[in-house]
């Protein structure tokens, strides 16, 4: 009894890494469809007669695919997919970063004329005057 | 203009890849046994259980190995096209019957009409597993030496035996 239930618990955590193909968002341990139904008991049968985790994956995609994996695995042809959105986060905070500080250079670069001062001044005042009537 | 040339440039780049993603199907999945040899199988047949069929048979032939089974709601869409094409004598239809009684299959096929040269009987799936059939109908198309040339998952149409599978089978017969 121990044994099966060890056994169930090794085919569930592979199955937990692993896609469902028909209902293509769920994992195959989650799935009740026919084929996961079915692949859940190759999984067992395959354990049962010694295969390691990594041969049964290799079985499985040797048939459908990486796309079977849960996970897709970091290839070469993943990379985009991986690294992609901390790429255009970095190009984000660069592009960002330089924006703010070209407008600090803006702004630094042009100090107020004594008549703008006086002007601003001006507008102030009278806006608050404003407020407090 | 050069400020609006590069936010213009992003959208663009945006647009382009939308494009591409949207007019793809999400669902499909690439199969690993493209130009591989097609996995070894040896099945009773459907109409004649004490009969075998088995891959190995087809050697030295370029044939299409349509799975199906009676459960399956798509494979009804193209079925009349399959009958059509049969009768066309283009290229041999071999049926795989997936997970299904003997007696709903040759019930199905009796309504419905058999285009195959025969079908197999595909009972516990475990074939079907192997040529990695995850939603019937699915149709390959197999070479003189037994290799995988070319997969379809869904139904068939006029355009795809048309368009992909009538001219490959041209090419691999010569």
């Amino acid at each position: 009894m121990a044994d099966d239930l060890e056994l169930e618990k090794r085919v569930n955590s592979l199955s937990l890494e692993l896609r469902c193909l028909v209902c293509q968002n769920e994992t195959l341990a989650d799935s009740r469809a026919g084929l996961a139904v079915d692949l859940r008991n190759q999984i067992r049968e395959q354990m049962k007669a010694g295969k390691s985790d990594q041969e049964i994956v290799a079985y499985l995609t040797a048939r459908y695919g990486d796309f079977v994996l849960y996970r897709p695995p970091v290839r070469p042809s993943t990379y985009l997919l991986w690294f992609g959105p901390f790429v255009l986060l970095l190009a984000g905070l660069v592009v960002l970063f330089r924006y703010v500080s070209q407008r600090r250079g803006l702004i630094a670069s042009a100090p107020l004329s004594s008549q703008e001062r006086a002007r601003a001044e001006q507008l102030l005042n009278s806006k608050s005057e404003k407020e407090i009537a | 203009m050069i400020r609006y040339a590069i936010p213009l440039a992003i959208f663009l780049g945006l647009v382009a890849f939308l494009a591409i993603g949207l007019g793809r199907d999400p669902r499909e999945i690439p199969s690993p046994l493209i130009n591989r040899p097609a996995p070894q199988f040896q099945l009773p047949q459907l109409h004649q259980p004490s009969k075998s069929f088995a891959a190995a048979d087809m050697r030295g032939k370029v044939w299409l190995l349509n799975v199906w089974a009676s459960w399956c709601f798509s494979c009804r869409e193209e079925h009349p096209l399959l009958l059509k094409f049969a009768r066309s004598g283009a290229i041999p239809l071999y049926g795989l019957n997936t997970k299904d009684k003997r007696a709903d299959a040759t019930a199905w096929l009796e309504e419905l009409g058999d285009p195959y040269v025969l079908s197999a009987s595909d009972l516990d799936g475990r074939v079907s597993i192997d040529f990695g059939v995850y939603g019937a109908p699915e149709t390959f198309l197999i070479d003189r030496d037994g290799v995988i040339r070319f997969k379809y998952v869904g139904p068939l149409t006029q355009e795809l035996l048309d368009s992909k599978i009538i001219p490959l089978a041209r090419e691999l017969n010569k």
